[in-house]
């Protein structure tokens, strides 16, 4: 495999091909921030938060390090201001639906944001996919999905499927960076069962308690 | 249908069809575009049909449905030749008429034809109509020229010319070589140049190459693309044919909203006809060349125009964003190199072909070349699809191809790209419509939508609609586009609610610089219609917050209806027509509003007698108290 130079924060990085720049700047004890990411799936891109500057002929971009595969003579910037303003704002943004993910809060930590910024949503979700993928790529069983598009995007357990599979699994919980997908099975569980039953495990009517559940797990 | 396979045996049947079209023989076109369909053309055509009959005129006078010639506002448009005549607005009800007086006594029909609202004045032919005369049609005249569904008509005006020509007069690198020259640039969105897409796929090792016209138009207000597809369909599949002898693709897909139905039907219609005469299929007019296309139909949200997105669904799996930093020109559609280009951008290739790229590059700037489709919309008087060279300034196709802003009302703004452009002031209406030009106002081309909005809009309420249309048409896949559109939606909707607060303003632009972020251009480019009407209309946004005023009188929470006592004349017809019943009145009583019951629909408002203008709207004062019941008597 080729070499490939390139500079990372100031320090020259000598990377081989396929590798992304979160990988070479890993190489050199070089840390960029993940949520999405997984090295046993498929690339994603969805959270965001490893995003970098990199010059491209000149031209400042921004980038998810986690994907962007390193080139020869590229200037990744992995601290600028502008990239710690942005994973503030988006930390703050996740923070709003899982205000006590030990991951979330350990980052806010770091990059001054503020868990009460936004107002609380009652999804807990932050949409890494980790689970659906998971379920998908590695399981191969799409148990978990998601539903609708933009802000209301959701995962949704496939009942049929999610009755066979997941009580022996339950693979993906640990995955699950706002440790609230557990609560959430748990919810969908007990809205498959009739309502008399349901009403011990949780509250059972479709409204829009899927918050109370991630208190008791967050 | 026996196939061509030769350029000559085309040029034979080309004649032989021509020479069956006899110029002096009447005909009657009917435009059959979705927006006259909409008003009812077909029962415009069929009245035709019966009236000819009834008159045995049925075989010495032709009649078409055609493509959309762009003033779909004023449609059904009829058109009769050999005269080239203009009728508009037709209804059934006015076809004996025609029938009887123009068609059999070369009489025109004045009152169907078009009246300037100036002077008056009837416009005989569709040339003689400011809307028309001030655009330069390259491409949308082809429209009412042809019956949609009919290919003979296409070759009748030189259709499938320039694909012969490509497959046998120049070799790939020539098509390549003439495109290049004639700088055509992507009119779906980025103005990228098609060359360059052209040229990296064929440059790809891979031999399985793919060509793809988009046609997901999911710009709200915009029908472009429609109209071409619906009305020229074979022109965009020549193109497309062009493109793969250049790039070297023997598939190519066509993806077409479903939303679009007469589309699909036409495009499906000009693929088969294309296939019986050897246009598409195996060794094309005996060249040897082979390309197979098929139409997708997509059902998604506006994100599956995105490039990625578009591949994605055409892969068989949901319409979201891949996150790719190889072009797909490179790595497509299933990894194979995949040219994407726009419906318009592949209805100008056959002409760049038969034409040159010299005629090409008469029209337009340096950086912009040709012409641009517009589709003119909002706050102006002709609205419809107009098509001008590229470098006019916005000011001329507002005033001149638009007529000015009806009502006497106030220019605003203009808002161009669609959902993810920005709204341009007057101060900047100079501009020249141009790829550059627009982006460096903070806003851009886009695919040709432009919204006219005057003194009664209000900016802050333009962004959040953007803002809230692009909640739901967004994948929601990356954190930036859906939750920085989520957020920026609750800071415009208060800020329109009459609840802004310090610092919303600085919170906007924080959300819009970590949209920066997002996997696609949707989320990157969500933030302008914000920035922009930030940038050029911030004192709106102030007054909203400081004043809690809405300076256009527009944003419903933030306005009371008044009536002035000094002028009421108690002529009571606000009191008789308000649907909420919160007028008090009284014969020979001043009229007074409840404030609590009123709905703010403005009808009172309207119905005012003009000669009295009692009735007020404000904002940002607080509501005078209403007179005392003994005080009420009208003297
Ligand atoms: C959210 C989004 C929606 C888009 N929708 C369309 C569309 O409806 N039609 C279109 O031609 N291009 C659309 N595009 C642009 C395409 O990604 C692509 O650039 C274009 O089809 C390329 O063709 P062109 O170079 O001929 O313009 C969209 C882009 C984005 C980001
Ligand atoms: S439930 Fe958890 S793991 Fe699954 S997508 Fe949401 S945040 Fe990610
Ligand atoms: S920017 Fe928006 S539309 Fe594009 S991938 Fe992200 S969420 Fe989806
Ligand atoms: S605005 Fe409408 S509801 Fe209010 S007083 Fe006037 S007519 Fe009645
Ligand atoms: S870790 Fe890179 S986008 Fe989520
Ligand atoms: S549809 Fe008839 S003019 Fe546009």
């Amino acid at each position: 495999m080729s070499e490939i130079n390139l500079q990372i924060d100031g320090k020259e990085v000598v990377a081989t091909e396929g590798m992304t720049i979160l990988d070479a700047a890993k190489s050199v004890g070089i840390s960029i921030p993940t949520l999405c990411h997984h090295e046993k799936l498929e690339p994603y891109g969805g959270c965001r938060i490893c995003t970098v500057e990199v010059e491209v002929r000149g031209w400042p971009k921004l980038v998810a390090g986690c994907i962007y595969p390193v080139e020869k003579g590229l200037v990744v910037r992995t601290r600028t201001e502008k990239v710690d303003k942005i994973r503030k704002v988006l930390l703050e943004e996740m923070l709003a639906h899982a205000p006590d993910s030990e991951e979330l809060k350990a980052l806010a930590q770091e990059y001054g944001a503020d868990r009460d910024r936004f107002e609380k949503h009652p999804s807990f979700c932050i949409h890494c996919g980790l689970c659906v993928r998971y379920c998908a790529e590695i399981k191969k069983k799409n148990a978990v999905g998601f539903v609708d598009r933009g802000s209301n995007r959701e995962i949704s357990f496939i009942p049929e499927i999610a009755a066979k599979e997941c009580w022996d699994c339950k693979e993906c919980f640990p995955l699950c960076p706002t440790s609230a997908l557990q609560a959430a099975y748990v919810l969908a569980g007990a809205l498959m069962t009739p309502p008399e039953e349901a009403h011990s495990g949780g509250c059972g009517c479709s409204c829009s308690c899927g918050s109370a559940p991630e208190k008791q797990a967050g | 249908m026996t196939r061509l396979n030769s350029p000559e045996k085309l040029e034979c049947a080309r004649k032989d069809i021509v020479s069956r079209i006899d110029p002096t023989k009447p005909c009657i076109s009917v435009c059959a575009g979705a927006g006259c369909l909409a008003s009812g053309a077909a029962e415009v055509i069929a009245a035709f049909k019966t009236e000819l009959d009834f008159h045995g005129l049925t075989t010495e006078v032709n009649t078409k449905g055609t493509g959309c010639p762009g003033f779909c506002e004023r449609g059904p448009i009829v058109m009769i030749y050999p005269e080239g005549i203009c009728y508009l607005k037709v209804k059934p009800e006015d076809v004996p008429e025609i029938v009887s007086h123009t068609i059999k006594e070369k009489k025109v029909v004045d009152r169907l034809l078009y009246e300037d609202p100036a002077t008056g004045t009837r416009a005989l032919r569709e040339s003689d109509i400011p809307f028309y005369k001030n655009q330069q049609r390259n491409i949308l005249s082809e429209n009412i020229r042809l019956d949609s569904k009919s290919m003979d008509d296409y070759l009748a005006i030189g259709g499938y010319s320039a694909l012969s020509k490509v497959l046998f007069q120049m070799t790939p690198e020539e098509v390549m070589g003439e495109i290049k020259k004639s700088n055509l640039r992507g009119r779906g969105g980025g103005g990228f140049p098609a060359w360059r897409k052209w040229e990296e796929s064929r440059n790809a090792p891979d031999p399985i190459k793919y060509v793809i016209v988009n046609a997901d138009e999911g710009d709200p207000g915009a029908f472009m693309d429609r109209a071409l597809i619906e009305g020229n369909p074979h022109s965009i599949l020549e193109g497309l044919i062009i493109g793969a002898y250049a790039v070297g693709a023997h598939e190519g897909f066509i993806y077409v909203r479903q939303e679009y139905p007469l589309a699909v039907e036409n495009i499906n219609l000009a693929i088969r006809q294309a296939s019986e005469r050897g246009f598409v299929g195996k060794d094309i007019l005996g060249s040897g060349f082979d390309f197979t296309v098929k139409v997708h139909m997509g059902a998604g949200a506006f994100v599956c125009g995105e490039s990625s997105a578009l591949m994605t669904a055409l892969e068989g799996r949901a319409g979201e964003p891949r996150p790719k930093y190889i072009h797909t020109a490179v790595k497509g559609v299933w990894d194979h190199p995949s040219v994407l280009n726009n419906v318009e951008t592949w209805a100008n290739v056959p002409q760049i072909i038969n034409k040159g790229a010299d005629w090409f590059t008469s029209f337009g700037t340096a950086g912009s070349t040709g012409t641009k489709i517009f589709s003119l919309v909002g706050k102006i008087t002709n609205t419809g699809l107009v098509e001008v060279p590229m470098g006019v300034t916005l000011r001329d196709i507002i005033t001149k191809v638009g007529g000015g802003i009806p009502g006497g009302k106030k220019f605003k703004a203009v808002q161009t790209g669609g959902p993810s452009g920005g709204c341009i002031p007057e101060a900047q209406l100079d501009l020249p419509v141009d790829f550059d030009e627009l982006t460096k106002a903070g806003s851009m081309m886009g695919s040709g939508g432009m919204i006219v909005m005057d003194e009664d809009t209000c900016m802050v309420d333009i962004a959040r609609y953007f803002i809230d249309f692009l909640k739901d048409e967004s994948c929601g896949k990356c954190t930036p586009c859906r939750e920085g559109i989520r957020q920026m939606l609750a800071v415009l909707t208060r800020i329109t609610a009459g609840k802004g607060k310090e610092g919303d303003i600085e919170l906007l632009e924080e959300l819009a610089e970590s949209m920066g972020a997002a996997l696609c251009a949707l989320g990157k480019s969500a933030p302008n219609p914000v920035l922009s009407t930030i940038r050029y209309f911030r004192d709106e946004y102030e007054a909203h917050i400081r004043d809690k005023k809405c300076p256009a009188l527009s944003c419903k929470e933030m306005i009371a209806f008044h009536i002035d006592p000094a002028k009421c004349k108690a002529c009571g017809s606000c009191f008789r027509q308000c649907p909420a019943e919160a007028i008090h009145g009284g014969k020979k009583l001043i009229h007074i509003i409840d404030q609590e019951k009123c709905t703010k629909c403005g009808t009172c408002l309207d119905v005012c007698p003009s000669r009295f203008g009692a009735v007020r709207k404000i904002s940002g004062e607080p509501v005078p108290a209403p007179v005392p019941e003994d005080k009420r008597a009208i003297a």
